[in-house]
């Protein structure tokens, strides 16, 4: 029965309560432990497709009729259109329309980043379109751009308002601690530079609009652009069968939609409006950089006393405060926490959630801080932080975690350290380090799935959720042949259009299989309830003694009949099953958790430095797929060690303009830059949360990466890495600073 | 002028400039190639010329000349194409096709490749998913 509740709902640690309209979620979770299918390695459904080249992206849409739009973007920072003339370009050849500041939706006069979208225009290729660009004639009046964000706190110029955070008495905690360390961290700006660049083919049909688009959200789109331009919800279609990448930056519809949109209502045709990648890289957002001043207070048996963040995320000229002050609210168990979040308001392109938006930066800060707390007490990094394992936080108890289960995994991969210290060699020094992880990743409701069971003993599981790219489809088909006791390869999934299936949830803040997985798993269980009833019917028995198993209703007293023999009465009609997300905990909070282990050598003559191994331990519930879940944590560590080690958005701070937009100046990491990975996941199903007891997987992984790597470098070289990208500037700039340390301490009395 | 792609010959329209890699999406509807960045430094793009693994997004159509032209929708068949399903060797899909066609040609003359060897021949093909492990898993196993 549809249940009204009110609840709290959780995207990438935003709340909102929120009412909901939920269906019971009444099924028992299943045991521990792989399954038939569920838990067991399972191929991608979708690989065949996408490695023969024969998924169709949004990048692959063509409509007949088609044309191509090209944003003109400002070449300034900080700017304003005095006066913008079409003319030549109308009369450029191919050119079919144009539309100029104020007559689309995100089209601006009055840009406040390089790359802001100012007018668009329309031609039969993409390549006359983009020449025409040429012969738009902007006058324009340029203005100071402001680039610095501790300026722009100082002005107090701020996306919102500082978020001031306390609890307990931390100037008294601070007073009476034994030890107190500070240090500054600061992170860089990374690029999301998903490999299909952000697209959308806009088609008005009717009253209709058809938005077929490389999205993580199709509900978010439809609402969103359904809002914007003032149509009914159903009127918005949105498709996105395969979908190229997003980590993040492809959450909303985006300037390129509304350009679509509004070049093909005035042209009538469909248009197309593609991102080039110079575009991705100023256009579709960052992970904002940030500065992290960062106190630690402690007893000398290492028990944290205070803990005090005062954090700026340069947020950009758009945008929303990531949550870096996150892990040192959450991480530990201490009294005595104060954080202060600035999101500077600056003119450089806004920051968008980039896979853990604000964990990862935070937990660089934090982890690298209490390691070098540790180094000072004489306390290893795993003790140290089995001493302030948290048990709940701010008096909410976790729904489940097992990271202490995780530090004991992690031992071993720790044990190793003289080992690899040993292997020190001429300038090649080696050493390990490791840290905590912290993050959301509960999903939650509402998140429908209906499935199809044929004559045939075929199922489809038909929802509209999008699978970025993480597996998530496969996951999905998974979980409803295990509850229809169907071998994997009898089980389809229809997704990607919002005109084709229920409400699915958004491929975000981890939240795609613990949101949808649950809604799967009811829609099946619901079907399989359907030929259950219909079999004991037709061959006289109860239903309490019929299950499904292999293709077959099995009766506890002996006898099964195959599926189809049942689901064949029904000639050409279907059972349809329906499936909802419930609710998730009350009272508790739905996070994940994990520690990596990182080696590194460190050339300390050159900067240089190479990842060797890192093994990855992380606590998400249960696992539904084994495969694809070991991608998933590689993929992340992958990006985090591009994160770490070379990835970098470079500005001119004078100007504004982004300096390396390319994929040969931004530097991602490629196959040579690879470690050994190992990944271990705990598979402990969480009892409090959902049918399936799982969390999500697609950020946890990127969250430690930097600090342990961080943390390692200090153990070779007893450097204090403090600023991302770990440059050989910045390397050897912490080798000079620990030397000159060292030659201080012998040169000072002893009594110090 | 005429092109030949995946054995078969093609009359094509080649205004100067066009790209190997507009041609066979646009004109020939192979929309196996992707690009990705298309100024070749991502690799997405990678088709065989002779053999010879380009970035099809800078190959100026009128230098292709008598050479043949292998795209992905050639390779459906080759053994890494499972390879890469099997060994998980694909996130997102999108640069996949292009990984699959450089890996074909380093397994054509190096059947069983070192990890550096791999390392070496593939490093011109970025993923942003971090497939990286996966892939070399794939070509080491190729061969079933």
């Amino acid at each position: 029965m549809a249940r009204l509740i009110r609840t709290e709902k959780e995207v990438e640690g935003r709340y909102e309560e929120v009412w909901l309209v939920v269906e019971e979620d009444a099924l028992d979770q299943w045991p521990a432990g792989p399954r038939e299918v569920v838990g067991r390695p399972a191929t991608r459904v979708t690989g065949p497709m996408r490695a023969r080249g024969e998924a169709r992206y949004t990048a692959d849409v063509e409509l007949p009729g088609m044309l191509y739009a090209a944003v003109l973007r400002s070449p300034h920072a900080h700017a304003r259109v005095k006066s913008i003339d079409f003319e030549r370009a109308l009369a450029a050849p191919g050119v079919r329309a144009t539309v100029g500041p104020g007559e689309a939706p995100t089209l601006t006069a009055e840009p406040g980043f390089q790359g802001q979208a100012v007018a668009a225009i329309a031609a039969d290729t993409d390549r006359q379109a983009r020449a025409a660009l040429e012969l738009v004639e902007v006058e324009w009046e340029v203005r100071e751009p402001l680039t610095d964000p501790e300026e722009a706190v100082r002005r107090g110029q701020l996306v919102s308002e500082a978020s001031r955070y306390e609890r307990g008495d931390v100037d008294k905690a601070l007073a009476q601690a034994d030890i107190v360390v500070e240090a500054e961290y600061r992170t860089q700006t990374v690029l999301h530079n998903s490999f299909e660049p952000h697209q959308s083919v806009c088609e008005w049909r009717g009253d209709g609009l058809d938005v077929y688009i490389s999205t993580q959200f199709i509900w978010g789109v439809r609402d969103e652009v359904a809002s914007t331009l003032d149509l009914p919800p159903d009127k918005v279609r949105v498709i996105c069968e395969f979908m190229g990448g997003g980590f993040g930056s492809k959450n909303g519809a985006g300037d390129h939609t509304y350009v679509a949109a509004e070049l093909a209502k005035r042209t009538g045709r469909p248009v197309r409006c593609a991102l080039t990648r110079r575009e991705e890289n100023v256009a579709t957002g960052n992970r904002n950089s940030t500065i992290q001043r960062l106190t630690a207070a402690a007893r000398s048996d290492g028990t944290l006393v205070a803990l005090v963040g005062d954090y700026v995320n340069a947020t950009g000229w758009d945008g929303w405060p990531a949550p870096t002050d996150g892990p040192m609210k959450m991480l530990y168990d201490c009294e005595n926490v104060r954080t202060v979040l600035s999101p500077a308001k600056i003119n450089t392109p806004p920051m968008r959630a980039f896979r853990a938006p604000g964990f990862v930066e935070g937990t660089f800060g934090l982890e690298c801080l209490l390691d070098e707390l540790g180094a000072r007490l004489d306390i290893e990094p795993l003790e140290l932080r089995r001493r302030n394992y948290a048990h709940s936080t701010d008096d909410r108890p976790f729904s489940s975690k097992n990271l202490m289960e995780c530090y004991r995994r992690a031992e071993p991969h720790w044990q190793r350290r003289d080992e690899v210290r040993g292997r020190s060699e001429g300038p090649w020094k080696r050493g390990v380090g490791l840290a905590s992880q912290i993050w959301y990743g509960g999903g939650g409701p509402p998140s429908y799935a209906w499935v199809r069971v044929g004559s045939d003993g075929r199922a489809t599981v038909i929802t509209a959720m999008q699978d970025i790219g993480t597996g998530t489809a496969t996951a999905m088909t998974q979980i409803a042949a295990e509850e229809l006791g169907l071998p994997l390869e009898r089980v389809e999934l229809v997704l990607g259009d919002s005109a084709r299936g229920p409400y699915a949830s958004i491929s975000a803040g981890s939240s795609t299989t613990p949101s949808m997985g649950p809604a799967v798993r009811s829609a099946a269980a619901d079907a399989a309830r359907q030929i259950i009833e219909i079999a004991a019917q037709r061959y006289d028995k109860e239903t309490r003694i019929l299950s499904l198993k292999d293709g077959k209703i099995v009766s506890s007293e002996g006898g099964s009949w195959r599926v189809e023999e049942v689901v064949g009465l029904l000639e050409d009609a279907q059972i349809l099953g329906k499936g909802a997300r419930g609710p998730n905990p009350a009272g508790m909070q739905v996070l994940t958790f994990g520690v990596q282990v990182a080696e590194v050598a460190v050339d300390v003559e050159t900067g240089e430095i190479r990842v060797e191994r890192v093994a990855a331990i992380h606590d998400v519930g249960r696992v539904i797929n084994p495969l694809g879940a070991s991608s998933q944590v590689e993929g992340g560590i992958i990006q985090g060690i591009g994160h770490t080690l070379s990835e970098d958005r470079l500005l001119d701070p004078a100007s504004g303009i982004t300096l390396n937009q390319t994929l040969d100046a931004y530097r991602l990491p490629t196959i040579a830059d690879v470690p050994e990975i190992v990944s271990e996941l705990l598979d402990i199903p969480d009892e409090h949360l959902t049918n399936l007891g799982s969390k999500g997987l697609g950020e946890p992984p990127i969250v430690p990466v930097a600090a342990a790597i961080a943390n390692a470098i200090r153990d070779a070289t007893g450097a204090d890495v403090r600023s991302l990208p770990i440059s050989r500037e910045e390397m050897l700039r912490a080798l000079r600073e620990a030397r000159e340390r060292e030659k201080g301490k012998r040169g000072a009395p002893a009594a110090v | 002028m005429a092109l030949n792609v995946n054995g078969q010959s093609h009359e094509v329209d080649a205004p100067v400039g066009r790209t190997l890699a507009e041609t066979v999406r646009e004109d020939l509807g192979l929309t196996g190639t992707k690009i990705a960045c298309a100024e070749g430094h991502c690799g997405a793009c990678t088709v065989l010329l002779d053999g010879v693994p380009v970035y099809s997004c800078i190959t100026l159509l009128h230098m292709v000349g008598e050479r043949k032209v292998t795209t992905i929708e050639g390779l459906r068949d080759h053994p890494l194409v499972d390879a890469f399903v099997r060994a998980d060797a694909l996130q997102c899909g999108f640069c996949t096709p292009g990984q699959i066609v450089s890996a074909s040609a380093l397994v054509e003359s190096n059947p069983q490749p070192s990890s550096d060897e791999i390392r070496h021949a593939m490093a011109g093909n970025l993923c942003r998913c971090g497939t990286y492990p996966k892939i070399e898993e794939a070509i080491t196993t190729w061969q079933g």
